[in-house]
């Protein structure tokens, strides 16, 4: 039992906790000891030991102390113990409950069970030794070196200075951890657009880099920035996303938030829609605006809703249902009639084209692509030859 | 003498029911008559609707395309709505071609009579369409159907009276 020494209970930086099981008894060899019933818990370095109802009553010794244990099973009023064979007290140690022990092995006694998983994570500890991989940040040993300057402060007032020392040790280590938040929130703010969704710190961290990686190019008008380094920006600008989603929690429900919803979408979707050539599918457009949304989710309900709406409210955008279906985005000034006029182009040059084909040569969805082979095929410029090497579209000769 | 089939035969897309409107009617009419002028090359009269899918008519194996029994049908329907196809059974397998119309083979048959100054005369069916004197006409080898119902399509019109004479039919001109 003198291997024991006091400690607040708190888990160090690199340690985490394993299991904990109450209503366990420590025995000092065969004796009981002379501590109530409490909780034990393993971690990943030690082995701690807390009074039931008093909480600073807590106890621990660092897991490579033990040279071995087993399990002692239970028998008529006697619960299941695991007997805990323990090296000799370094000279070092912090102060204990127990200055002297004459046995070299304590137990544990399962008043409410849960021996078994215990005794398996125990174990477990014991095989992996992850407290050798992972010394915790401030080792036991430097405190206890620091102490033993000290005047071997034993009992309430040990405890007490104990605990005030390593409050102020946490207050420290967290004032560090905010300062170290806040300077990375600068460098974000620094950025061009004020609206960021931060999905992660390493992620924040690379934008950073990058956008001033390309921010010093393009100032030394080198021009000269890789086409991975656009790629990877172009991606993080999308997934940056929008600053203040419109959602139900801010605009309520129903019409208002619907129409809300429709502004934002037509700010949101002017560009993508130019870049991909006037028109997207419904899917591609609820992809999109989830990921630029982040968090707040829509629905594809509140989306087609929304959608919807553009007319009403004289938008520049557009819901178009096409007979098949098939639903799309597409800018007003989306001109029709050049579509199908540049369909049947393509369809004459080729001479026959499949919607698979068109699709490739234009860049488009094939899904699309087949739909303006179907609006110009509705037109009357074009013809279907259904055979059993698929649809093609045919120049209309009747 | 060999057929000469329409450019649209070798145009894919012909082959394939249309679903535009405007396009399918002129698909139709395309095949109506390309139907009518291949049935008046063969002299085909009555016809079996599977039977006829596999002819080269319906069937271009210069191009792989096939016409579909159900778009035959529709060709068929079509040529019945402009009266140059009835047909023989309820479920539409087999019908009768008139690639001209029994008004028209009357209207022939008549030429040749009055032509020939036989008006007032009696003749019988099978003189008509098998006699000797009727060998390079058009309606010769005409089918007795098809050759009866010319006939009371003059009938209708004054023209002829078709009489029962003891082995058969005959008919008298006016």
């Amino acid at each position: 039992m003198d291997r024991f020494m006091w400690t607040n209970g708190l888990l160090e930086m690199n340690e985490t906790l394993v299991i904990q099981q109450r209503g366990v008894r420590l025995y000092d060899g065969d004796e009981k000891a002379k501590l109530d019933v409490g909780v034990v818990l393993l971690s990943t370095h030690r082995l701690l030991w807390r009074d039931q109802k008093n909480h600073e009553c807590c106890i621990c010794m660092p897991l490579s102390q033990i040279i071995f244990f087993e399990e002692q099973a239970a028998g008529i009023g006697k619960s299941a113990k695991i007997v805990i064979h323990l090296h000799p007290a370094p000279a070092n140690k912090e102060p204990g409950p127990f200055q002297q022990s004459k046995f070299s092995y304590i137990k544990l006694s399962f008043k409410e069970h849960g021996q078994i998983e215990f005794y398996r994570r125990l174990m477990e500890e014991m095989t992996q030794k992850r407290w050798e991989n992972t010394p915790v940040s401030q080792p036991i040993s430097t405190t206890a070196g620091l102490k033993a300057g000290r005047t071997r402060a034993v009992g309430i007032v040990g405890i007490e200075r104990k605990l005030e020392e390593k409050r102020k040790e946490t207050d420290k280590n967290i004032s560090e951890a905010f300062e170290d938040l806040s300077k990375l929130m600068e460098k974000v703010s620094t950025l061009s657009s004020p609206s960021i969704l931060l999905t992660s710190v390493t992620t924040a961290k690379e934008m950073v880099e990058l956008s001033k990686s390309i921010a010093s190019k393009i100032k030394d008008k080198q021009g000269d920035i890789t086409e991975d380094e656009t790629i990877r920006f172009k991606s993080y600008l999308l997934s940056m996303g929008i600053a203040d989603p419109v959602t139900r929690e801010t605009h309520g429900s129903g019409t208002h938030y619907h129409m809300q919803l429709a502004r934002q979408l037509g700010d949101m979707l002017q560009a993508p829609l130019e870049e991909r050539g006037g028109m997207m599918a419904l899917t591609e457009v609820y992809c999109l605006v989830n990921r630029a949304r982040g968090m707040e989710l829509l629905s594809p309900e509140d989306l087609v809703n929304a959608c919807k709406m553009f007319e009403s409210l004289k938008l520049p955008l557009r819901l178009r249902v096409f007979d098949s279906g098939v639903m799309v985005v597409q800018l007003q000034s989306h001109n029709e009639e050049e579509m199908i006029a540049s369909a049947l182009d393509n369809v004459s040059e080729k001479g026959s084209l499949t919607a698979e084909e068109f699709a490739k040569l234009l860049g488009l969805s094939v899904l699309l692509a087949k739909e303006r082979l179907l609006l110009a095929e509705k037109m009357g410029h074009l013809c279907r030859d259904d055979s059993v090497e698929g649809l093609r579209f045919y120049p209309n000769l009747f | 003498m060999s057929f000469e089939w329409p450019w649209q035969y070798n145009f894919p897309p012909f082959f394939t029911l249309q679903p535009n409107v405007d396009t399918r009617q002129k698909q139709l009419a395309a095949w109506c008559s390309l139907v009518l002028s291949y049935c008046r090359h063969r002299k085909l009269y009555t016809v079996d609707v599977l039977e006829v899918q596999e002819s080269p008519v319906f069937n271009n194996k210069k191009i792989e395309r096939k016409l579909s029994v159900e778009a035959i049908q529709v060709v068929f329907e079509e040529l019945r709505k402009k009266g140059n196809l009835e047909w023989m059974d309820k479920n539409k397998t087999r019908c009768l071609i008139m690639w001209r119309r029994p008004e028209e083979w009357g209207k022939l048959i008549y030429q040749w009579v009055s032509k020939n100054g036989m008006v007032n005369s009696v003749f019988t069916l099978y003189e008509l369409s098998n006699g000797e004197d009727t060998e390079n006409e058009e309606f010769h080898g005409l089918e007795d159907w098809m050759l009866l119902r010319s006939l009371q399509a003059l009938h209708a019109e004054g023209k002829a009276e078709v009489i029962t004479l003891d082995d058969g039919k005959g008919v008298k001109f006016f």
